[in-house]
């Protein structure tokens, strides 16, 4: 039998459920943790974020319209198909991370798990984050967690599956949508991802995933003023974060700074990523009305 | 083109119909491709800055919905009159564009600081007979617009009946008084390029101040092609007659590219002479936010979001 060509792949990035080549048309080469080939990766630029801020802002009043029941049977469906498509997370897990196949199958379980998990919550946070208040009049009083908007995330750099599953989920499980720039060397699990979301019922814009340099496409989210919320997790360098967080004063966006030391992503994450994406809304209605 | 030959060429239907149909064909491969290849150009920085100020000054600010209230139209007049309030040195628009009833109301909220624009003869279909058209534009006159959008008889038009088109054009002109008149084609109804080219002359003849593509109820609207061979039909004919008539593409133009790609087409087909609010206008609603948007960016260095710019 003849040897087959090589299919050598360069990957695209993920706006609005398509999969466009980066604005600027430029990419860069990703190597294994080896320091070998693996594929080419788009490299995004400030008008790729910008268009996919547009995807998200697009998106966001829909996603959080479905019921919550919904949006959790939609994320349970993306762990599904990621359970589906285990193989292919484990092997760019390996090479993405240079880890053992054991290490990098339970990665793929806690990223699948911890999917699953979150799903469990979008119909339990307004449960557990809400309340009704009692108060000194004929008046119910209740306060509810709603969506903070369009949030833009730095996923961690090391962890480039369990991470990435581990910033997403708890933001879009709230009604959010997210622009997530994926681990700068070891993109290929966020590609990955992003293959399943576009073949999920995620719709479009709800999750959009750039790949390239954090530093050059961040400072361009934290000023943009239609975004609402930054996520600085995968943000290394002390100075870059501190000064994105100065940006997102620009219209007050909140703002959840890089974990001081670097977290363990297999622990239980409890509902603080989940809560640092709600605002609270309280209404006062009439009794007997 | 004298005004004997005026004459000549609209004694007859048959007469104007030679004429007309005497017209070169346009090639719609290279009318296509000029457009695309035109699109291309990229307009950077000061220049990009230049353009957006003179896209929303050539802006008629058009709110044309049958829940239309006087409400409405004066947010809009005021909005017309200053487009950022937030920033100074950001130009008003050319016009409001209103239904004819509410032309006294756009009048008093904008005074005379912008034109009033009223589309008449039973706009958008054009569906009504001569005097009920008539009656229509000088109304919307009375009520003090000075500029007249009306719309051609396109199931005349598409019938062949040329020299009755060309009548109402006329009539409606003179009923116009002073008022500037803009003449409707809907080129979406019109099918082909050869027909715009056709209907462009027969306005001209007729006296048209402007040509104009769509009323922006049918799609598709305007179009790079169209307004091309619009733009076209306008610099042929101020060689041949010494004249000037505006041009005004509408619906569909919503984002400051699309309106810099209109500019360079202007630009690069009539010349810098048309590159004024008197020449050329942008018929929208929703361009003039995006337009704002993007004087934003500019001027702040961040990119902004429509909480910055009014709900329309």
């Amino acid at each position: 039998m003849e040897s087959r060509a090589d299919i050598r792949k360069t990957y695209k990035l993920f706006i609005g459920g398509a999969f466009p080549r980066s604005e600027s048309g430029r990419s860069y080469k990703v190597d294994d943790s080896k320091g070998a080939f693996l594929a080419n990766a788009a490299l995004a630029s400030r008008k790729d974020a910008r268009d996919a801020v547009l995807a998200a802002r697009s998106a966001q009043p829909k996603w959080w319209d479905a019921t919550a029941y919904n949006r959790g049977q939609i994320l349970y469906r993306v762990a599904e198909m990621i359970e589906g498509r285990r193989g292919q997370f484990e092997d760019d897990v390996v090479s993405a991370e240079g880890v053992s196949r054991r290490k990098a199958a339970s990665a793929v379980d806690a990223a699948i798990d911890r999917w699953v998990w979150y799903a469990g919550w979008a119909d339990k946070i307004a449960q557990v984050l809400g309340s009704s208040n009692p108060v000194a009049g004929p008046y119910f009083n209740f306060s509810m967690p709603e969506p903070t908007g369009v949030v833009a995330a730095v996923a961690p750099q090391d962890s480039s599956l369990l991470g990435l599953v581990s910033v997403v989920a708890p933001i879009i499980v709230g009604g959010n949508t997210v622009i997530v720039v994926a681990s700068q060397n070891r993109p290929l699990p966020a590609v990955t991802l992003a293959e399943v979301l576009a073949t999920s019922d995620v719709p479009g814009g709800v999750v959009n995933i750039l790949t390239g340099d954090y530093a050059e496409i961040s400072p361009w989210l934290a000023s943009h003023a239609d975004v609402n919320a930054l996520d600085l997790t995968g943000v290394g360098d002390a100075g870059l974060a501190k000064q994105l967080a100065v940006d997102a004063a620009v219209n007050v966006k909140r703002v959840l700074p890089p974990p001081r030391k670097a977290p363990d992503w297999f622990d239980d994450p409890g509902l603080d990523r989940i809560r640092a994406f709600v605002e609270t809304t309280t209404v006062w209605h009439p009794i007997g009305v | 083109m004298n005004v004997a030959l005026v004459d000549g060429v609209t004694a007859s239907n048959s007469a104007l119909r030679r004429f007309l149909h005497g017209l070169p064909g346009v090639d719609q491969v290279g009318a296509d491709s000029r457009a695309a290849m035109l699109s291309t150009r990229s307009i950077k920085a000061s220049a990009k800055e230049q353009a957006i100020d003179l896209a929303i000054s050539m802006v008629d600010l058009t709110t044309l919905e049958g829940m239309d209230t006087p409400g409405k139209v004066r947010a809009m007049c005021a909005k017309a009159l200053r487009p950022d309030p937030s920033s100074a040195g950001v130009p008003h628009v050319a016009a409001v564009c209103v239904y004819g009833d509410m032309a006294g109301i756009a009048r008093e909220a904008v005074g005379d600081v912008l034109h009033v624009a009223a589309v008449a003869t039973a706009f958008p279909s054009g569906r009504a007979s001569l005097n009920v058209k008539l009656q229509d534009t000088r109304d919307a006159v009375l009520a003090g617009a000075d500029e007249i959008d009306m719309v051609i008889d396109r199931g005349a038009f598409l019938a062949g009946r040329y020299l009755e088109v060309f009548e109402e054009i006329v009539a409606v002109k003179e009923a116009c008084g002073s008022a500037h008149l803009k003449v409707i084609f809907e080129t979406g109804e019109l099918r082909t390029y050869d027909n715009v080219r056709r209907a462009s002359w027969l306005a001209m003849l007729a006296g048209a101040d402007f040509i104009k593509t769509s009323t922006g109820k049918v799609s598709p609207a305007a179009t790079l092609p169209v307004t091309l061979i619009l733009l076209e039909a306008v610099r042929d004919w101020h060689r041949q007659t010494g004249s000037l008539v505006g041009v005004k593409p509408a619906g569909g133009i919503r984002t400051a590219k699309d309106a810099i790609r209109y500019l360079v087409l202007v630009n690069e087909t009539c010349g810098p002479t048309w590159l004024t609010p008197d020449l050329f206008r942008f018929g929208a609603s929703t361009l003039l936010n995006d337009l704002l948007l993007q004087r934003q960016r500019m001027a702040t260095g961040h990119y902004s979001g429509p909480d910055y710019v009014t709900i329309d």
